[in-house]
């Protein structure tokens, strides 16, 4: 693009400052103030205190840089690892506690159908607590999510599927008081709710819930990159500056200027190393605890599905076949869910890093292994047509199925507050690496600044 | 396999031969022999049965079609003993394949926690006969499309499970004489428009038991009603319209998702039972049916000696069975239907 010629016309007034060799006919290039600005800084360039004033800014500018960009940088840094501490994994933690007692309560509605028309009062009260704190959770993340969000609309969805799925227990529960077999049927419908609609949609509130902690722990983790390259680069700047200094005074040290390439390394040092600590932390946070805490969630969950694909095969007798019609679908599923359980097992074992990690799931391993032994002996007693024996060995007070899961379900509780405790230090001491530092950045880059002006100064009072 | 598939064809081929002769038996002998050889095990086995295997059945083996005017029609009665009476009786209990979700014909009673009914009741005095003691007997909790198979594969002796007899079937298991005459009813709400099987079901939802005489019923004439599910007997099955058990369909009904259940008037009796706001449509039954006892092809001693037990439990015990189990909730009926023999 080209533009017409002498549209503007060179500045009425000659340059004043104009060098005597300077052919003044010559017109500026640029326009107005910024123009005026460019000829007066290459006007100063052509002297030593010119070059000074000039040299003086550009360090003092890169260092207040330096401490801004890392001051905006770490407090995004500090703000998702505090996301991460308060927010998204309490959310995360929330989630797959209402997918838990969910599970729980449609195992402890089928142990207490089965033990006749008279339901046990604490396993009643084991069910009601179950949908009361899914309740009660559910309530939380809705006011905690943006209800157009996915986790919105799981939780929409659970909110409309819990109440109908209560229904049809209170259904079961009043048919089978009347010894009515209908009651049965409605416990396995209100089964079937709960794994077609409900723990799906539990499943995916909790797998968005971890994603978005996820998100938190990666935001958290990235490198604070521009802070890193402007501490570089002014770094860089102080060294050539004192070098120039050297070479024209043959003085070694410039106070202001060694001053301000003290405060900015020592601010480049606390990012790096904060930085560093902050993720070695977050990492593992996310390494031994969140990990482990999904591993275990799984498993948990498998063991209440398989708890209560167990209790069904009991009440539904073969009433209900697998679809390629070989075979029990709840002892089909019940194989299922136990070999699940097994896996995930063995990945928590692997992932444990301590004996105090490793002792409750070593117990839950050998309980479920004790699991499906007696698992094992119901199904000879089934086939031997004894239901008064199976009722006996699958929810008895002793030596029975349930003591088993029992067993499992209070390890596997275990091993997760230990997991949700790993966590949460590990993530705090991540955020605390990170407290001070943006503070800090800020009070140092001025520190520098002042330094670098100071130092120039100093130069500058020689030409006076 | 193969042996257990020879066996009841060998026999059949046998019967076949003293009735036609030398060429026609020989015929009759391998084309049953195939037919019952090549059955697909799986839970559609009867479905299979009565639309395939019927048909190369026919040509071949007109001996057949006679039977089939009276499916019902059984081995004359014996109290004698054989290998697989004298198997039971080694043993010492008689396995029963029978429900536990049908009211009043065998159902867990969840008071007691004993499994009662009609069914039951009938398995006892088999069991009473047989081995000596009406509690020398195994009960187990089969669905409705395993009954068959778990007759084939020996899990059970006998199965008492309100189990029509019917063309199909005997081909697949040996039935006794009937023990009790139902047929397939129409089951709504007291305030629907549904009036029976009949145009009133257009566009209505039904409710059947997979498998079952009723859906094939519906398969052959529903009215314009819906009663299939999408992905039936596919991985994503609905169980809306079709369920595994008969019972599951008043789940459905009670809970507005269907209009009306399609089912054995007796299990629908026992269904109306179990909830006031629903009653029996139309007149009477629209088939006539006969529940009988199956046990598994070839069993012919079982066959006899429970024929023989029937004959004892009509004089009395029938009646007394009918006015515990079903006269409050099927009323009207007179007494068990008479037996038919063939020889």
């Amino acid at each position: 693009m080209t533009h017409p010629p002498n549209v503007r016309t060179a500045p009425q007034s000659a340059p004043h400052h104009a060098p005597p060799g300077h052919p003044p006919a010559q017109p500026p290039a640029g326009r107005g103030a910024w123009a005026e600005g460019r000829r007066r800084l290459r006007a100063a360039a052509t002297t030593e205190p010119g070059r000074l004033q000039i040299i003086g800014a550009v360090l003092a500018a890169l260092v207040v840089a330096f401490g801004a960009v890392t001051a905006f940088e770490v407090s995004a840094r500090a703000s998702a690892a505090d996301d991460v501490v308060s927010r998204s994994q309490p959310l995360s933690a929330d989630a797959a506690a209402i997918y838990r007692s969910l599970a729980d309560a449609d195992a402890a509605a089928s142990s207490g159908f089965l033990a006749g028309i008279e339901e046990p009062s604490d396993v009643a009260q084991r069910y009601e607590k179950d949908i009361a704190l899914a309740s009660r959770l559910l309530v939380k993340a809705a006011t905690n999510t943006d209800s157009s969000s996915e986790s919105g609309q799981q939780i929409a969805l659970l909110n409309e599927a819990l109440p109908y799925y209560t229904g049809l227990i209170e259904s079961a529960r009043a048919n089978n008081r009347l010894g009515r077999p209908l009651g049965g049927a409605y416990l396995r419908f209100a089964n079937d709710q709960m794994s077609r609609d409900l723990l799906p949609a539990a499943q995916k509130l909790y797998d968005a819930e971890t994603a978005r902690l996820q998100q938190d722990d990666d935001d958290a983790r990235f490198w604070p990159v521009l802070s890193l390259a402007a501490g570089a680069v002014a770094i860089g700047a102080l060294v050539w500056a004192q070098r120039r200094n050297y070479r024209s005074t043959n003085r070694v040290f410039n106070t202001g200027l060694v001053a301000a390439t003290a405060a900015t390394t020592v601010l480049l040092l606390w990012l790096a190393v904060g930085h560093t600590v902050a993720r070695a932390q977050l990492n593992d946070a996310d390494l031994h605890g969140q990990q482990s805490l999904k591993v275990l969630g799984d498993a948990r969950i498998n063991s209440l599905k398989a708890r209560a694909n167990e209790n069904l095969t009991v009440v539904a007798r073969g009433a209900v076949l697998t679809n390629d019609g070989k075979s029990d679908k709840y002892e089909t599923d019940y194989a299922v869910g136990m070999k699940q359980l097994g896996e995930q097992l063995h990945r928590a074992q692997l992932l444990a890093d301590d004996g105090k990690g490793r002792g409750p799931v070593e117990a839950a391993v050998s309980a479920v292994s004790e699991w499906q032994e007696r698992h094992k002996d119901v199904t000879r007693t089934d086939r031997a047509g004894d239901y008064d024996g199976v009722l006996r060995k699958v929810i008895g007070a002793e030596g029975s199925t349930g003591e088993s899961f029992d067993k499992v379900d209070a390890a596997l509780e275990e091993a997760l507050a230990h997991e949700q405790h790993e966590f949460t230090a590990a993530a705090k001491d991540g955020r605390g690496a990170l407290s001070g530092l943006p503070v800090g950045a800020a009070a140092l880059g001025v520190l520098g600044a002042a330094g670098a002006v100071l130092g120039i100064n100093r130069r500058l009072s020689e030409y006076r | 396999m193969t042996d257990t598939k020879a066996r009841p064809s060998g026999r059949r081929s046998v019967r076949a031969l003293r009735g036609w002769g030398g060429v026609a038996g020989m015929a009759a002998a391998c084309a049953l022999t195939a037919a019952v050889t090549l059955l697909p095990l799986s839970h559609g086995g009867a479905d299979a049965l009565t639309g395939n295997t019927g048909q190369a059945l026919t040509s071949a083996v007109a001996a057949k079609a006679d039977t089939c005017e009276d499916p019902e029609a059984s081995l004359p009665p014996s109290s004698a003993g054989g290998p697989t009476i004298d198997a039971i009786k080694e043993r010492g209990k008689l396995v029963v394949g029978v429900d536990q979700n049908s009211y009043r014909w065998g159902y867990r009673n969840p008071v007691s926690g004993g499994l009662e009914g009609f069914d039951i009741d009938l398995a006892r005095a088999i069991a009473e006969d047989i081995v000596g003691s009406p509690d020398a007997v195994i009960f187990r909790a089969i669905p409705t499309n395993q009954r068959i198979t778990a007759l084939e594969n020996g899990t059970v002796d006998i199965v008492v499970r309100t189990m029509t007899i019917s063309c199909g079937r005997i081909e697949q298991v040996a039935f006794s004489t009937a023990y009790f005459q139902a047929g397939q009813q129409v089951l709504a709400s007291k305030s629907s428009s549904i009036t029976g099987y009949d145009t009133s079901l257009a566009g209505k939802r039904i409710c059947s038991a997979e498998g079952s005489t009723a859906y094939e019923a519906l398969e052959k004439n529903s009215f314009g009603a819906t009663f299939k599910d999408k992905h039936d007997g596919l991985p994503g099955d609905e169980d809306l319209y079709t369920v595994p058990n008969q019972l599951d369909c008043l789940v459905r009904l009670q809970q507005g998702m269907v209009d009306a259940i399609v089912t054995d008037n007796a299990l629908a009796a026992g269904q109306a039972a179990q909830d006031p706001a629903v009653e029996l449509k139309g007149a009477k039954p629209f088939t006539t049916e006969y529940y009988g006892v199956a046990t598994k092809l070839g069993h012919d001693d079982l066959v006899r000696r429970i024929n023989q037990v029937l004959v004892d439990y009509r004089r009395g015990a029938w009646q007394k069975a009918y006015d515990r189990w079903l006269a409050a909730d099927l009323p009207g009926i007179t007494g068990p239907p008479q037996p038919k023999y063939r020889n």
